[in-house]
């Protein structure tokens, strides 16, 4: 008997947390509300369902519990119902799909407007390249990476000479421009993932993924690895500042090009050196000291 | 729809009964033994020993998670090893090896009216491979570097890289070794399980009387003889990697500005093969509990499972659906985008022939005759914690959706309620239901439902908030929860809360260990058929079944596994190997 009251609370209880609890996900700051969007549907479904397979059952414990000299039925098959049950089902799931995949084809097929910005990981730091007044990021390989040319960038491409390129250190991104997140990797497996942005991928060394979004309000945001890549995995944090277009120029003209950084008399990324070496304990302590 | 085999029109035998192996000795007898039923115990106790270690490391990292910063043994790479193996160790060594090599072993010839395995001698092999691979596991605690660090996935490039524990030391070849041994073992004992149910079933039992744990059992094996080859040659290409340089999943890479003699190899290439294996891996836990909690729920409510041939085709086809289903795994892996909406669509359909074991489970409690013994409440706490997890499956199915909330706890949270809670919660309730007929006593009462409380509370509270702080986006895998902006204070108070109530639930499985040794002597005497249920090991003329279960002759079966509370019969309960058409059975045929 208390297995009927029990299920009947944790149904009343599941769904008091779903509603009161402080924990929900954090203020968006992106274009992706319609993932959000697709979140609420699925919960308003599955809730449903959650809640009405489980009264259903606490009633039929409650209901049909033994009692002295009391029989269950026989029936062992009600072809009618079966078949009901599993219409509604599809229609549940179509519910599901249909808005789901709509917004999926948005996640993938980026604008032609969109600026491309790339992000490169590596144990375990963040590093990006924007592209120059060409518009064009210059071509990379892994192969190319040296204490001066961190990125790979392929030193002979034109188009790579007016790369922006910000090593380490915060990523300033203008406000309500669509950007396209090239990402790749040097070493393993990693995920530039910002909470508030709603979107992620990884990225595969030797492989180039991509996603994109619409930044929606200005502020700082927490970079995280959301891809296991080693024991800094958690220490890998990185920051995307949104500013407004003036902010974002002003922030812009301070950055370094490729051209400048292979020039002889380099001035920037000079702790790249100092934590290369296959030590994990010393650059462990570098990620954490940042 | 009648289907009662009349006593006078039984199938003439087609072959004459094949010799038994009969052991000599006291070695060939327990230890050596080629009996199925022994062979099941000791997969299981060794199944269960080794579950106690994984326990034992959930409980170290939820100290950490909990409590961050104040154990300083519990150092990041500490974690990782700690999650990797307790990951592991639940799916593989745990989860599949106790419903696969104990259960099945156990229930399949009994179920079917078989003397035992088709293949003794190699089913015996089975289970030593299945020792050894375990004791190789082992062994990496105590290896130079420790087990390996890199999370049960074991994702290339950095699961043989040196950021990773155990990656350029002992701990991956071993473990990969390990589960190369595992796989060998188990197609010993698969090949044993899926030729004994088709080619061993006793006279009068058609594939469509098997009991359903039988069809779950069988069903899940067939899939894990298919799937298992996946990872097998995962694992030798990526030792090939590691011990002798190969490039199978390995690229040009620069590890912290060093430049690696690899080149041109797809780490997503090991994603595809592993989760090729790794999905149907789910169901090949699932479709056994699927399976058993049919019968269980049948029996205890005395009322015949509802729907018995949708169950069947649905168990099928939910095995044959999950074949095409593991990119799922694979949305944000940086695989061609456009592959999302392929294993979206065939995701979300096999929610379908799912739902519709739940239905029938819960309308099988329509208008039953409940019994609520501790099998009956497991059974019913399975349904709550599956349906959760499988409901939290549609958002992790439908491509975009998975997009903010995969990598997070709330993927944690997910495939421990319907791959963790909800199967463990069914092995649970079947010990307490087939225990009486392994050893002929019954598990002690009131112990058993204090274990019930406490585990089935103690997880829905462990896991169902869970899912709320990935919804906040906090990572999975996460050493150190520190640093974080998202990370709230109230966050890191439900951290702590989990933790809590996982040491309790904890707890609650030493109190299940002490009461599975203690009835062993001590347990109430159960008889041959406690819960008056229809199925043939409970016919047994012996309890526990002797070698060769079913004394001079065979079992000759005449109806199917559920005519309970027949109307016009006398009992509510008729076995099935009782001929004769009494009251209205309507088995359907």
């Amino acid at each position: 008997m208390a297995i009927a009251l029990v299920l009947v609370l944790v149904v009343v209880g599941s769904v008091l947390f779903h509603f009161l609890s402080p924990w929900w996900w954090t203020p968006i700051a992106s274009n992706w509300d319609y993932i959000d969007h697709t979140i609420i549907i699925t919960f308003w479904i599955t809730g449903v369902v959650f809640a009405a397979v489980v009264l259903f059952m606490a009633y039929c414990v409650f209901r049909f519990r033994h009692r002295e000299g009391s029989r269950a039925a026989y029936e062992p098959e009600n072809k009618r119902l079966e078949w009901w049950l599993t219409v509604i089902t599809g229609v549940g799931v179509t519910a599901l799909l249909v808005p789901g995949l709509f917004v999926w084809s948005r996640f993938v097929n980026v604008p032609s407007d969109a600026t491309e910005v790339e992000v490169i990981g590596q144990q375990w730091q963040w590093s990006f390249r924007l592209p120059g007044k060409d518009g064009k990021l210059g071509t990379s390989d892994t192969r190319d990476i040296t204490a001066e040319n961190p990125l790979g960038v392929i030193p002979g491409d034109p188009n790579g000479q007016d790369d922006v390129v910000v090593e380490a250190a915060d990523l300033h991104l203008p406000i309500g421009k669509p950007v396209k997140m090239v990402l790749r990797s040097v070493d393993v497996l990693h995920d530039f993932y910002i909470p508030e942005f709603r979107a992620k991928m990884d990225m595969i060394p030797g492989s180039v993924t991509y996603f994109w979004f619409t930044p929606t309000r200005t502020g700082t945001f927490q970079v995280l690895c959301a891809e296991l890549c080693g024991q800094g995995h958690p220490l890998m944090h990185g920051v995307v500042m949104v500013d407004t277009e003036q902010d974002y120029l002003a922030w812009l003209g301070q950055q370094q090009t490729f051209a400048q950084l292979s020039a002889p008399q380099k001035t920037g990324s000079a702790d790249q050196a100092t934590a290369s070496g296959l030590n994990v304990a010393a650059k462990l302590e570098t990620v954490e000291a940042r | 729809m009648v289907d009662i085999t009349p006593a006078d029109a039984v199938p003439p035998a087609e072959v004459a009964e094949m010799e038994l192996y009969h052991p000599h000795s006291w070695w060939t007898k327990y230890v050596f033994s080629q009996d199925a039923k022994v062979i099941a115990i000791q997969y299981s106790a060794t199944a269960t020993a080794i579950g106690f270690v994984a326990l034992s490391l959930s409980w170290l990292m939820r100290l950490q998670l909990g409590f961050p910063g104040t154990f300083d043994f519990i150092t990041p790479e500490a974690y990782y090893q700690f999650i990797t193996m307790h990951g592991m160790i639940m799916v593989i060594y745990l989860l599949t090896a106790l419903f696969l090599g104990g259960f099945g072993n156990y229930l399949i010839p009994l179920m079917v009216g078989a003397r035992d395995m088709v293949f003794p001698y190699v089913n015996m092999l089975s289970y030593w491979i299945y020792l050894l691979a375990v004791l190789v596991l082992v062994s990496s605690f105590f290896a130079p570097g420790g087990p390996t660090g890199a999370g049960w996935t074991l994702y290339p490039p950095q699961a043989i890289m040196t950021g990773t524990p155990g990656g350029q030391d002992w701990g991956i070849i071993l473990m990969l070794a390990s589960l190369i041994l595992f796989i060998i073992g188990f197609t010993m004992g698969g090949l044993n399980y899926v030729v004994t149910v088709l080619q061993a079933r006793t006279r009068g039992m058609t594939m469509m009387r098997l009991p359903l744990t039988v069809w779950g059992i069988f069903t899940a094996t067939v899939m894990a003889l298919l799937a298992f080859p996946a990872l097998f040659v995962a694992c030798v290409m990526m030792l090939l990697d590691r011990v002798l340089g190969t490039s199978f999943f390995m690229p040009a890479i620069v590890e912290m500005g060093e430049q690696l003699q690899h080149n041109g190899g797809s780490p997503i290439l090991f994603q595809h093969l592993f989760w090729f294996f790794g999905h149907p891996e789910v169901y090949i836990v699932a479709l056994p509990a699927f399976g058993i909690v049919s019968d269980l729920i049948s029996t205890h409510a005395r009322k015949n499972i509802f729907g018995y041939r949708m169950m069947v085709w649905a168990i099928v086809g939910i095995g044959a659906l999950s074949f095409v289903v593991w990119a799922h795994h694979m949305y944000v892996s940086g695989m061609h985008p456009y592959f999302g909406f392929f294993f979206a669509t065939t995701t979300l359909i096999i929610a379908i022939p799912t739902a519709i074991k739940v239905y029938n489970w819960v309308l099988t409690l329509w208008r039953g005759d409940i019994h609520l013994t501790i099998p009956m409440l497991f059974a019913l706490a399975f349904i709550v914690t599956f349906v959760n997890g499988g409901l939290t499956g549609l958002f992790l199915g439908n491509v975009v959706v998975d997009v903010p909330l995969s990598d997070t706890m709330f993927v944690v949270a997910h495939f421990h309620m319907v791959m963790g809670v909800a199967p463990i919660l069914v092995i649970l309730g079947a010990i307490y239901h087939w225990y009486p007929k392994v050893t002929g006593r019954m598990l002690d009462e009131t112990l058993g439902r204090f274990h019930f409380w406490v585990t089935f509370l103690g997880a829905y509270l462990i896991f169902f908030p869970m899912h709320y702080l990935g919804l906040i986006g906090i990572p999975r895998r996460y050493a150190e929860l520190t640093d974080m902006t998202i990370m709230t204070e109230s966050a890191h108070h439900l951290n702590s809360f989990i933790s809590i109530m996982a040491f309790i639930v904890g707890f609650a499985q030493m109190v299940f260990l002490f009461n599975l040794i203690w009835s062993i002597r001590h347990g109430r005497e159960a008889g041959g058929n406690p819960w008056r249920a229809t199925t043939l090991e409970w016919q047994t003329p012996q309890t526990p079944p002797a070698h060769g279960n079913f004394g001079k002759d065979l079992p000759i079966v005449y109806r199917w596994a559920y005519d309970y509370s027949v109307p016009g019969a006398k009992e509510d309960f008729i076995p099935q190997n009782v001929p004769g058409n009494f009251g209205l059975s309507k088995e359907p045929a």
